[in-house]
């Protein structure tokens, strides 16, 4: 295929999405099905253009790549800067390499999946519900026209930045699925809860629409620091261009590689919100009073790896940053926030009640081992592990959605409306109920907790343990050594948490007649199950190293490894002979250690969630074996660390003071309004003077010269008599005296008379 | 021998007093009358300097024809007036036509 | 000498039915006054080698004007109205009117032509005619009533006039209801 035809393609992919997202909105609005059908039509269009291109990436030979990874890119030319016509312009556009691709490939074939879902969610074809804004109880969707507009925009928005060729039109995406997000997650405006106090807390779904966008606000302040940065140093905002060795060179000759580091860092909390690493995360959990189709694309397909791919392109610049000219904190923060944040969501997600907030800190938890992964420089393993976490996590909410779904049925049919049908004390014995979401769930879970060689999660992780090990034991670097615990207890408490939830959903008894009456969902739900649980095994086998013992020589190429790194296999490599960077591209050497770490801690973790929970099931109303050993431990993982509320006192009240207070009613409604009055006031009081002094010094000077003049001219009406011979005589008189004045003027006195 | 002057001063009285009778009369028709006197003076006026100063002409006394055709006329107007005034407001006196007055 | 006598009578009687026409009380003997006083005027026009205009005088001013102001009279009297006021409320100072304005003329006149009888300054006295001119004035007057270069203009305007004024008396003094006389 030419590179015309596939940079056509290229720029079509988001097309499909976006177009959906216009017509949805302007036309079909009204129609149900019509919605959706354009949407699937969208997403569709987009998965086999997306593949197509994908494809071709693949197909191209791995050598070639590491030498040209760019396979697509092109720009227009977009905001003029400078001169019209002579300055430069600043450029928007695509560009593919292998790593768009393989991002490509994940994200079209789950956000379809959860677009085939949602149809089956949101229960179209069932009997017509009354109340709007009120999630599902067997009612229809009323909204559903707006879900799938919002929907499509959200897969456009990720697609757009998935194929970016600079940081503009990576942030323009960015921000869409911001936007997205927020309507997404207030999907359901007008939910209100009257919580008791056993109940799981929740917030209603506006406000958890607004923590989101703000939370990630935040970041994305300091995120356009970093793009403005970015630009200021580079001259041009592409990722080929200013990531590439040369590039890299003089910058950090000019600005010196410090100053990249930084700029590295202002780019990364762009990440920390969006992907929910510490201190931002607390926006995740409640994002999922959004719908659970909402939740999958969010916090598995889109978004959270949106953040994630963020650092994984602009690795270059990061690893100059921590390389040897650069700082090591930059490593020491990247990682160092993963890590934190993977074993800190991983302690929160033990203690959780709701089925999905157990998935959203285990989000939370991955994130941070895929950030964790970039800080000690492994980049094929961060990205290995987004696209395998991507179709898992997917697959996990999709099926706990599917739980849910299940447990509303039940509620229904005992018309319960007061148990939270997604309270996993309320489940139990839900295998035999919901066989075909059970299995997909388990295999999900066993992907998450790296169930050995038969799951993807398994490989990815290994990958990350495999890299951060051989940090420690060849470089000697402290801060892998820390990373590597860090990340083999958190894959612990993954493992362990994960067996809690399937024994807790599945396992043993019903422990609420909602439980008792659920079914297994319809087919729309149930398919694209199975269809991700089948990527959520095979997709590891891509990425099995040569050198593993006895399956390794079997596939004799990690075709991933090979793939993603040969994008910047290049750059790196004439980056580290010009002394800027430490890490490479390399095959790493087997090492029994990671290998034997990360068995451990899965099997462990799921052995010893069994054998809490699952080997004795709970009863009803039997309290979670762990309240009691922990304690007071408990109770603050519950709360998740009290993060929620250190913020509350720390920052919102204090905002909320200002906002309310200070400026709205001191300064707004006090000085300015306050000022508005008083000028008011006294234009007002001016006015009536002016009034008084129009009344009486002109309009009375005026009136007092008409009555002169009526005085004057009443004494002369009595000259006008109307009779004729008064006027003759008085004419004659005065003619008279007026011919005599001549006379004695012209002629003298009577001297000259006779 | 009559001096001119003697001709031009009889024609001034007869104006002077017929002046009075304009001013003075209460009646119309009186005034009238006192206007006609005023004309017939004027009249004389001209003859008079017609046969003093330019005896050959006939501009002289063709103005005098003139003004006593024009007198005539005026006359018969005037009176019909004081009729038709008379036969409205039934008084001819001149100080009751005052519908100007003010 | 004896002209001079003539005339003072002449004047006499001219002025002297004058003043009867302005002070009489009684409006009919006021109208045959002014009779008297247009045939002195017609005196003077004999004096004058104006016999023409004298004929026209006594024809045109007594015989029609004065019959015209007398049928006024009788159409404009009330029944009591011997007895009325003849003069308004500005007798006096019309008295003074009058003669300031007959002080004023008699100046003048006596400014440019002598009043003394026998002075040699000119235009004291008559230019001296042949009859012929005199008796062949009237028929010079004719001519020049219709000569082009003459006064056929004012004479066609003055018969226009007469005929305006006809139309216009009539009209003017036409009885509007039955019951006016």
């Amino acid at each position: 295929m030419t590179e015309q035809t596939l940079t056509t393609l290229t720029w079509l992919i988001p097309a499909g999405p976006l177009l959906a997202f216009f017509l949805i909105v302007l036309f079909t609005n009204r129609s149900r099905t019509l919605s959706w059908v354009l949407a699937w039509a969208g997403v569709f269009m987009a998965l086999v253009l997306a593949w197509t291109v994908a494809i071709n990436t693949i197909a191209t030979d791995v050598h070639h790549l590491e030498e040209h990874p760019t396979v697509v890119h092109d720009a227009i030319e977009w905001l003029p800067v400078g001169d019209y016509f002579e300055g430069t312009w600043v450029e928007i556009g695509i560009a593919v390499d292998p790593l768009t691709s393989i991002m490509l490939i994940m994200v079209t074939f789950t956000i379809t999946m959860i677009f085939i879902y949602s149809v089956g969610y949101h229960n179209w074809g069932a009997p017509l519900g009354k109340i709007l804004g009120v999630p599902n109880h067997l009612q229809e969707e009323p909204l559903l026209s707006r879900f799938f507009a919002f929907m499509s925009l959200f897969a456009g928005g990720m697609l757009l930045l998935v194929i970016a060729g600079d940081l503009l039109l990576l942030f323009i995406g960015w921000e869409i699925m911001g936007f997205c997000s927020y309507s997404l997650i207030g999907f359901w405006y007008a939910r209100d809860y009257h919580l008791k106090p056993d109940d799981i807390p929740h917030i209603p779904p506006r406000k958890a629409g607004i923590k989101a966008f703000l939370t990630t606000r935040i970041a994305d302040v300091v995120m356009l620091l970093g793009i403005v940065f970015f630009y200021s140093v580079f001259g041009t905002l592409n990722f080929a261009d200013a990531l590439s060795a040369e590039s890299l060179a003089h910058a950090a000759m000019t600005v010196g590689a410090v100053a990249l580091g930084v700029m590295s860092l202002l780019l990364f909390a762009g990440t920390v919100g969006k992907s929910a690493q510490w201190p931002l995360h607390v926006w995740l959990p409640d994002a999922m009073e959004g719908p659970t189709p909402v939740s999958a694309v969010i916090h598995a397909a889109a978004m959270v790896s949106a953040g994630v791919y963020l650092i994984i392109r602009i690795f270059p610049l990061i690893a100059v940053g921590m390389g040897p000219q650069g700082s090591p904190m930059v490593g020491v923060i990247i990682a160092g926030i993963g890590a934190f944040t993977a074993l800190m969501a991983a302690t929160i997600a033990v203690a959780q009640n709701d089925v999905k907030g157990v998935l959203a800190y285990s989000t939370i938890s991955q994130l941070g081992f895929m950030v964790a992964a970039i800080g000690t420089g492994a980049y094929v393993a961060a990205a290995f592990h987004l696209i395998t976490h991507g179709f898992f996590k997917a697959l996990l909410f999709l099926a706990s959605g599917s739980v849910i779904h299940g447990m509303e049925h039940g509620a229904h049919e005992v018309h319960d409306h007061h148990t939270d049908p997604q309270d996993m004390r309320f489940m139990g014995g839900l295998r035999k109920k919901m066989p075909a979401t059970f299995w997909t769930f388990l295999i999900g879970g066993l992907a998450l907790s790296g169930f050995p060689f038969i799951t993807a999660g398994f490989w990815s992780k290994d990958e990350i343990f495999a890299d951060a090990w051989h940090q420690w034991s060849r470089e000697g670097d402290i801060l892998a050594l820390t990373v590597f615990v860090m990340l083999a207890v958190a894959a612990f408490l993954t493992a362990f948490y994960t067996m809690r939830q399937i024994s807790l959903t599945f396992l043993g008894k019903p422990r609420s007649p909602l439980a008792e009456h659920a079914h297994e969902s319809n087919g729309f739900m149930t398919i694209p199950l199975v269809l991700l649980s089948v990527f959520a095994i095979a997709v590891g086998w891509s990425g099995i190293p040569e050198t593993f013992p006895i399956l390794g020589p079997l596939v004799n190429n990690n075709f991933f490894h090979h793939f993603a790194g040969s994008t910047i296999y290049e750059t790196l490599f004439e980056l580290s002979e010009l002394n800027l960077v430490d890490s490479a591209i390399i095959t790493l050497p087997f090492d029994v250690a990671p290998l034997g770490t990360s068995l451990l801690v899965a099997l462990g973790g799921l052995f010893i969630g069994w054998w809490i929970y699952g080997r004795k099931p709970l009863k009803e109303g039997q309290i979670d074996p762990l309240v009691r050993p922990l304690g007071p431990l408990y109770t603050f993982l519950n709360n998740k660390w009290y993060w929620d509320e250190l913020y509350q006192f720390l920052f919102i009240r204090p905002t909320v003071y200002l906002s309310e207070r200070v400026v709205y009613e001191i300064i707004d409604k006090g000085i300015i309004d306050g000022t508005l009055h008083l000028i008011g006031r006294s234009v007002y009081r001016l006015g009536y003077y002016v009034k008084r002094f129009e009344e009486r010094v002109i309009s009375g000077g005026v009136d007092w010269l008409k009555d002169q003049f009526l005085a004057i001219a009443k004494e002369f009406r009595y000259l006008q008599t109307g009779r004729v011979q008064e006027y003759a005589l008085i004419s004659t008189l005065i003619a008279t005296a007026l011919i005599a004045v001549i006379l004695l003027i012209n002629y003298g006195w009577l001297a000259r008379l006779f | 021998m009559i001096p001119l002057s003697w001709y031009l001063l009889v024609a001034a009285a007869l104006f002077c007093i017929g002046l009075y009778g304009v001013f003075a009369r209460r009646n119309a028709v009186a005034i009238l009358m006192a206007i006609e006197l005023m004309l017939n003076a004027v009249n004389i006026n001209l003859v008079a300097f017609w046969r003093y100063v330019t005896p050959e002409e006939s501009t002289g006394m063709a103005w005098a024809v003139f003004v006593l055709t024009v007198a005539a006329a005026e006359a018969a107007v005037g009176l019909a007036l004081v009729i038709s005034v008379y036969r409205n407001r039934d008084s001819v006196v001149a100080d009751d036509l005052d519908l100007m007055k003010n | 000498m004896f002209e001079q006598i003539l005339f003072v009578l002449l004047t006499i009687i001219t002025l002297g039915s004058a003043i009867v026409v302005v002070t009489h009380r009684n409006l009919f003997h006021a109208a045959l006054a002014l009779m008297v006083s247009f045939a002195g005027v017609a005196g003077f026009y004999i004096t004058l080698d104006a016999g023409f205009l004298a004929a026209a005088q006594l024809l045109v001013y007594i015989g029609a004007i004065s019959i015209l102001i007398i049928f006024a009279i009788m159409m404009t009297r009330r029944l009591m109205q011997a007895t009325e006021q003849p003069f308004n409320s500005q007798r006096g100072l019309s008295i003074v009117g009058a003669l300031a304005s007959l002080v004023i003329m008699a100046l003048v006149i006596a400014q440019y032509w002598p009043i003394a009888p026998n002075s040699e300054v000119p235009m004291a006295s008559k230019t001296i005619l042949e009859d012929a001119i005199l008796q062949g004035s009237v028929a010079e007057l004719g001519r020049s009533f219709v000569n082009v270069d003459a006064f056929v203009v004012p004479f066609e305007l003055a018969s226009v006039l007469l005929l305006a004024a006809l139309v216009g008396a009539i009209l003017v003094a036409w009885p509007k209801t039955e019951d006016q006389t």
